[in-house]
């Protein structure tokens, strides 16, 4: 359930935007509220999914606090999309409590995955956790190769699942048929929208982001934490054809694509993170939800250790401490995918179908 | 500030809107040592400019945010045409063509324009769009301000001018709780005019001026005009006048910028606090007659009126920031407003009776008016027949004052004996009325103060370094 005055306050700073308008060329929620006279509670899920919280408009608002018709739309939108990622997300009991300390809760299921693989190991002797282990099949000659995939797999197919049955609710409670989710057109235009992350260039003056200065700074970052994702999910699709179409088994030499691309990928991840990081830890807190910001950092704390521990495996992988560093990388990528569907993460599902909605509207406002 | 009050300021700038800001980068441009005081706090910096959202100027071609050429002879015919030629026409010919390189010059100066938008933004031909509106501009002036070494103090009222002879030399302001002097070699006032006086405003309103909504800034106090022409500069524009539009009862008393106002008038018919009719609401093409609902409610008993709909006409106005007031009759309608019901009901089924039927065009001065009522309305006349019926409370919402002083072609103030001060420069709402002494045109107010504070800026500098 959203909360009742959370939508009523959403609504009535919607209303004075929308007398308003001077924000329209910053983004796409002010156009998109521009197509309404008035705001049902599924209309306000979906602005504030499709705010990128560029924060321009708060800077240029003449009526954001201390006016005493205190509009804060990034801050009252980033509150709903708080509560959206919550109410969407199956099952509840887990996003409840992710919500009340998603950094903690990230930590913890790192900390669990990773313990269990060091009991787990510990118990096989030090033989196999400290021995250095060299040339084809090091890896699963600490871990077994089944012990490392399929609870992986299965805590991935987890995450996915309970994304996908949020944003289906999502979706049919915001528009509703399925079949316009299959709009070709519409999906290109998203998808280009969401690729280049147009709505953070706030109409080409960038974001007031972390302060009122403009900025392209965290478009910028977030595409290093977005295609070094990327280039690491192409990595593990890579390995995995080697491993089972070719038969050839990890480690891989420094040479080969997995590796050069998990490299590249995990050095784009540790610089983007570590930068939206820092940005969001000297970022004005007036515009912010602080339960948002929370979600931020737990996410990208946790993309960070994910990439550091790769990393660091990498580097290491010939030395003693493989065995540990592979335990803790596990435990990492595992925190990560368990908390994939509660945290930040889901803003990629949520938005994109957000951005999919705007662009079959503007286009049918548009007459095309 | 100790600091600064012992030294001396080549230029001093008095106010924090655009005509201010415009001429303190001027001045700093030509190496001048400029302070800038803005009597608000930071976070209402930029006086009524907040309130802004596009620029009026001269150019000769289309780009990618105006649609087409405005050319001198036309800008020059529209002002004629809203001043009913009150207007300096020296003055305005100079507006006029020192805006020609306006767009250019904002944006080097860190503004951003606004380009048209998938289908929703309208362009105009006249007029250029910034980025965000007028707070945006505020802060991109602001901070290349800061940057080019323009030093700035907010919560700075100034209190008394020092001027002796036509000659400016120091200021007194208000600042945490203390007064100090301020002394530079030139002075630009900037500081607007005096609408959020309201004990000013009543000098010519008497009580009525408690009910009028501020729409702009509540620091347009009108302190240094005052100074000013107590130290005997001329002034000009008519002191009783003032742009005002309708605007939302409901709304704040002060500041309420753009969002307050309602164009609902046309599409029904507006009755004051005796359910009485007053003025022909379909007269013109909104906005052309936009301004003068304003001065019409600020003459109704209590200076209220309200707007009476029915639910045809409800989706063709801009959305309001405030709800209509909903009633199943006219009856109920008139209950909720605490109006007289039968002389409500009176005044809507005299009205409803005098409608001849015509073709409907909101968007032009169409055949559909009153036949045999008193006042009729010409256009867009409709029977209000379709319940539920609506209502929005209005109030005079003042946007700016006409009074201010004169100013030669150098922005220099121009005293009592005809002579130009030597030191003293005016730009903005305070000298706007030797340009734009009636009337109103959209984005001019702007292009005034673009252009004179410039010219302060530069003549100011000239004068302290000389």
């Amino acid at each position: 359930m959203l909360s009742p005055d959370l939508l009523a306050e959403a609504g009535r700073q919607m209303a004075i935007c929308n007398a308003c308008r001077y924000c329209e060329g910053y983004c796409a929620v002010f156009p998109a509220m521009e197509r309404r006279r008035t705001f049902t509670d599924t209309d306000l899920v979906y602005l504030a999914n499709l705010c990128f919280e560029c924060r321009d408009c708060y800077y240029a608002c003449p009526y954001a606090p201390p006016h005493q018709l205190a509009v804060n739309v990034p801050k009252v939108l980033a509150e709903l999309r708080t509560e959206t990622y919550r109410d969407y997300a199956a099952p509840r009991f887990v996003s409840r409590l992710f919500r009340r300390n998603g950094l903690a809760v990230g930590l913890i299921a790192v900390a669990a995955v990773a313990i269990v693989a060091l009991l787990v190991l510990a118990l096989r002797g030090p033989s196999v956790l400290f021995a250095t282990h060299l040339g084809e099949g090091a890896f699963y000659a600490v871990i077994p190769f089944a012990g490392m995939v399929l609870p992986a797999s299965a805590l991935l197919l987890y995450a996915l699942g309970a994304l996908l049955v949020g944003v289906v609710r999502f979706w049919r409670d915001t528009r509703g048929t399925l079949r316009e989710l299959i709009d070709a057109r519409a999906v290109v235009r998203a998808t280009r929208d969401a690729l280049g992350l147009e709505y953070l260039k706030g109409g080409g003056a960038g974001c007031t982001y972390p302060d009122a200065r403009f900025s392209h700074a965290r478009r910028r970052l977030h595409h290093l934490v977005f295609y070094g994702f990327l280039l690491d999910l192409a990595a593990t699709t890579v390995a995995a054809i080697y491993h089972h179409v070719l038969g050839w088994q990890a480690p891989y030499p420094l040479g080969s694509l997995p590796v050069v691309l998990g490299t590249v990928g995990g050095v784009l991840l540790l610089v983007g993170a570590g930068g939206l990081l820092s940005l969001k830890r000297r970022s004005d807190r007036q515009p912010a939800d602080r339960a948002m910001l929370g979600m931020d950092v737990g996410f990208l704390a946790l993309l960070f250790l994910t990439s550091l521990t790769g990393l660091l495996l990498l580097a290491l992988r010939e030395t003693p401490a493989m065995g540990t560093l592979l335990a803790v990388h596990l435990g990492t990528v595992g925190g990560l995918f368990i908390t994939l569907p509660y945290g930040k993460f889901a803003h990629v599902a949520f938005r994109y179908a957000a951005l999919v909605q705007n662009s079959i509207e503007s286009r049918r406002s548009s007459g095309a | 500030m100790s600091d600064r009050a012992a030294r001396t300021f080549d230029v001093l700038v008095v106010g924090g809107g655009n005509a201010a800001l415009c001429a303190a980068m001027t001045a700093r441009r030509a190496a001048a040592k400029v302070l800038l005081l803005e009597a608000s706090p930071e976070a209402f910096r930029g006086g009524n400019s907040r309130h802004t959202r596009d620029i009026r100027y001269l150019h000769d071609r289309s780009t990618d945010y105006l649609t087409g050429a405005y050319p001198e002879d036309e800008f020059w015919d529209d002002l004629f045409r809203v001043t009913g030629g009150e207007t300096n026409e020296r003055l305005a010919g100079l507006t006029i063509r020192e805006s020609a390189d306006l767009g250019e010059w904002m944006a080097r100066h860190g503004i951003r324009w606004q380009r048209p938008l998938h289908g929703t933004l309208h362009l105009s031909r006249t007029n250029a769009f910034f980025l965000g509106g007028g707070k945006a501009l505020v802060n991109a002036y602001y901070d290349t301000a800061r940057r080019l070494g323009v030093q700035l103090a907010y919560d700075s009222e100034v209190r008394e001018l020092d001027i002796r002879e036509g000659r400016f030399l120091s200021a007194v302001v208000g600042r945490e709780g203390e007064s100090r002097e301020i002394r530079a070699k030139t002075v630009i006032l900037a500081s607007g005019g005096f609408e959020a006086n309201i004990p000013w405003l009543k000098e010519y309103w008497g009580e009525a001026a408690d009910n009028f909504a501020i729409r702009g800034t509540p620091y347009n106090q009108g302190r240094v005009l005052r100074q000013l022409l107590d130290h005997g500069a001329r002034p000009v524009g008519n002191p009783r006048e003032f742009h005002a539009i309708a605007v939302d009862a409901r709304g704040p008393k002060f500041d309420g910028g753009i969002v307050t106002r309602l164009d609902t008038i046309p599409f029904g018919i507006a009755v004051n606090e005796h359910a009485r009719r007053f003025y022909d609401e379909g007269e013109d093409l909104w906005p052309k007659r936009y301004a003068i609902w304003g001065g019409l409610i600020a003459r109704q008993p209590d200076q209220i009126a309200f707007s009476i709909l029915d639910s045809k006409v409800m989706e063709r106005f801009m959305p309001s920031v405030f709800p209509a007031i909903p009633a199943h009759s006219v009856r109920e309608l008139a209950l909720a407003l605490k109006l007289a019901p039968t002389a409500l009901e009176a005044t809507v089924a005299e009205f409803n009776r005098s409608v001849r039927p015509g073709p409907y065009d909101p968007s032009g001065l169409d055949g559909c008016r009153t036949e045999g009522l008193e006042p009729p309305k010409s256009h867009w006349a409709l029977r209000l027949d379709v319940p539920p019926f609506y209502a929005y409370p209005l109030r005079p919402g003042i946007t700016f004052t006409y009074l201010g002083v004169t100013v030669d072609e150098r922005a220099r103030v121009v005293m009592q004996d005809d002579r130009p001060a030597q030191n003293v420069f005016a730009a903005g709402e305070i000298m706007a009325g030797n340009v734009l002494g009636r009337g109103y045109l959209a984005g001019f107010g702007l292009t005034i103060g673009s252009v004179f504070g410039r010219i302060a800026g530069r003549e100011a500098a000239r004068c302290a370094v000389a």
